[in-house]
């Protein structure tokens, strides 16, 4: 779909909402690091995947952000930055900017704010996000079903039926599982959940996933307080 | 005036130079020692032996052979397990102690690059906790995923220049009951596999000398702080990282270039779970067709998690629309397993791969139908109770 930068599908939100959410990403320790201002030179472009397949430019994000334009902004942060591979290939920037690290920053405020295009944007992804905030590893064996990757060919059919069987016929000791990557210690599954805990982001999967939220809650305050940790997420 | 010389300074006269004052970033060694000093962390040194490696900007980077702690990749052992299986193969066969470790967790750098939903303080606390819990082992880690590895420097470098984030990271590390501990250098399994793959290819059984390889630089092995990558002069002439062609050549490869040899694989992290079309499409189109029209190799070599899934796992639905696929994708860890003898089925688990291997198997000389059989049966008596599990001494019997 060709984007459309005249933020006319935009012109009710207020102006001081498109500028407190630049404010945002501004306010981000790593903003000074991903842009020193832009040549417009389009090197980024050259070197972008998803350049290719899309009508997106990480030059577009790179020039708007230093014009500190907050209207295109706000149209960049809904319409365009879920395009991007977050391959940093953008990095050869000659600027030394990282137009694909300033995309990241823009999507954390995005989720964070728990906007709409976000929510569409992540719809189906909630299951990775439980397998990895809650189990320590992010693409189990047990995903591996035909139904979920249907366009990988017959091996994937092969792989559920035998799941179990072909796991134990590899000889690491910690491969052995099935619903996590390797064997995680529970100490160690804990651990991460303090972390999620004092780095505020439930409060951001609250944001963009209530349901999601609650589930993860539910598994993460029952074994802290099986550790001996009084932590609640509310 | 203008001096003659710049008049005359054809690009044919011009001489590439590694120049580390080239570096757009610091040298992450100094700033790492001077913090030690003033008390912020500890730095957790390369252990003894270790082999010094050219970095992109001629910095030293020192990579340990032994006592290594795996930090194994989510992608790798839930979807390719005999990626990170030959990994540990290499090290037993070569005799060299490693801890495979369960106080793991993942970087979660893939999902955080595919949902935003984490934060700078969250993601380096995951880093440090699992750097804390190897330090503890007294093994230095090794990174398997090229996303970690990248994601990972990343952290090093916002933790050098923010005092604020390490104090973040330092209050969560202390409630968790750990120290504040970074390793002296991040590194790359397949930096590994470059420094000892002179050992390697003195233990090769199986002839590779007629095989054509392309190979597949991971974006964050060497775009993401890319100066911190492997280089060598005999590779490229130091003008791209020598990863991965390094380690082929001294199996006697052939290595082919190709046009798109800089360009990304289509992953996207989140495209390759919930927008596949994209990865399919930028895979087959930019990557394996160009291969296969320039170079026409027999086998794609790669050496990251996503990588290898994109490009191995694009192909199947690209046969629907005559493209022109069929190129079976391997690690640089496996092939460097397969050319030392192991086993295809029980050490490289190439029943989890999707493109067709067998003819690449059968061009260097393997009975693909007899390691199959062998394979089966070793699966049968799992399935009959004889045995439990597939033992490392099982793998090579
Ligand atoms: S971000 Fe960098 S590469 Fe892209 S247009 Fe601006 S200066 Fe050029
Ligand atoms: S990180 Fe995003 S913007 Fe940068 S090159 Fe990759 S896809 Fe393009």
């Amino acid at each position: 779909m060709p984007l459309d930068l005249t933020g006319r599908q935009y012109a009710d939100v207020p102006y001081e909402e498109k500028e407190r959410l630049f404010e945002e990403v501004k306010k981000d320790l790593r903003y000074e690091e991903y842009l020193y201002g832009c040549y417009e030179c389009g090197i980024c472009v050259a070197a972008c995947p998803s350049a290719r397949f899309y009508d997106f430019s990480p030059r577009k994000i790179a020039q708007c952000v230093a014009r500190e334009d907050a209207d295109l902004f706000y149209t960049l942060l809904n319409d365009s930055v879920w395009d991007c591979s977050q391959c940093f290939s953008c990095d050869r920037c000659p600027r030394k900017n990282s137009p694909g690290g300033v995309i990241t920053l823009m999507r954390e405020v995005a989720v964070k704010n728990g906007l709409a295009s976000a929510q569409e944007a992540l719809e189906g992804y909630g299951r990775v996000v439980y397998k990895i905030m809650a189990t320590g590893t992010q693409v189990s064996p047990d995903m591996l079903q035909a139904n979920a990757f249907p366009d990988w060919g017959p091996h994937v059919n092969d792989i559920s039926d035998n799941l179990d069987e072909w796991r134990r016929a590899i000889p690491p000791e910690t491969l052995h599982t099935t619903e996590t990557s390797w064997k995680v210690d529970d100490k160690t599954i804990t651990e991460l959940y303090l972390i999620w805990h004092m780095t505020g982001v439930m409060d951001m999967i609250r944001e963009i996933d209530e349901g999601l939220f609650m589930i993860l809650q539910d598994v993460m305050e029952e074994k802290l307080e099986d550790e001996g940790y009084d932590v609640s997420f509310d | 005036m203008i001096p003659h010389s710049a008049l005359f300074n054809r690009a044919k006269d011009r001489e590439f130079k590694v120049d580390p004052k080239q570096a757009p970033t610091e040298d992450y060694h100094d700033i790492l020692f001077q913090l030690e000093k003033e008390g912020e962390w500890e730095v957790q040194r390369v252990p003894e032996p270790y082999v010094e490696v050219d970095n992109k900007y001629g910095r030293k980077k020192k990579i340990p052979i032994e006592r290594t702690w795996h930090h194994k990749s989510c992608g790798q052992c839930g979807h390719i397990p005999g990626y990170s299986t030959s990994v540990f193969w290499l090290n037993r066969q070569l005799g060299l102690d490693y801890h495979d470790p369960t106080d793991q967790t993942s970087c979660t750098a893939w999902n955080y690059y595919a949902s935003a939903t984490s934060n700078a303080a969250a993601q380096a606390a995951v880093a440090m906790r699992n750097f804390a819990a190897a330090a503890e082992t007294g093994y230095f880690p090794i990174i398997h995923c090229a996303t970690s590895f990248g994601h990972y420097k990343e952290t090093r470098q916002q933790l050098i220049h923010s005092p604020e984030l390490r104090r973040q990271v330092k209050k969560i590390l202390e409630k968790l009951g750990k120290k504040l501990v970074i390793p002296e250098e991040i590194v790359h399994y397949s930096e590994w596999v470059h420094a000892v793959r002179d050992k390697i290819a003195a233990r090769q059984t199986v002839d590779m000398s007629h095989v054509r390889a392309t190979i597949h630089p991971a974006c964050h092995y060497h775009k993401l702080i890319g100066e911190d990558a492997v280089y060598a002069p005999e590779v490229y002439g130091a003008q791209r990282s020598a990863i991965i062609t390094s380690t082929l050549q001294a199996l006697g490869m052939d290595v082919r270039d190709y046009s798109t040899w800089f360009d990304c694989c289509g992953f996207g992290f989140r495209h390759i779970l919930v927008s596949r079309d994209f990865s399919r499409s930028f895979a087959v189109q930019r990557k394996i067709e160009v291969m296969k029209e320039e170079a026409d190799p027999d086998i794609l070599v790669t050496h990251d998690t996503g990588c290898v899934t994109t490009l191995d796992q694009s192909q199947f639905a690209a046969k629907a629309h005559d493209k022109n696929v069929g190129l079976p994708v391997m690690s640089d860890s496996q092939i460097a397993a397969l050319a030392m003898g192991a086993h295809p089925y029980k050490v490289l688990q190439l029943h989890w791969h999707s493109t067709p291997n067998k003819d690449f198997l059968r061009k260097v000389g393997i009975d693909v139908e007899a390691r199959w059989a062998e394979f089966e049966a070793a699966v049968a008596k799992i399935k009959s109770g004889e045995k439990s599990y597939l033992t490392w001494e099982d793998a090579d019997a």
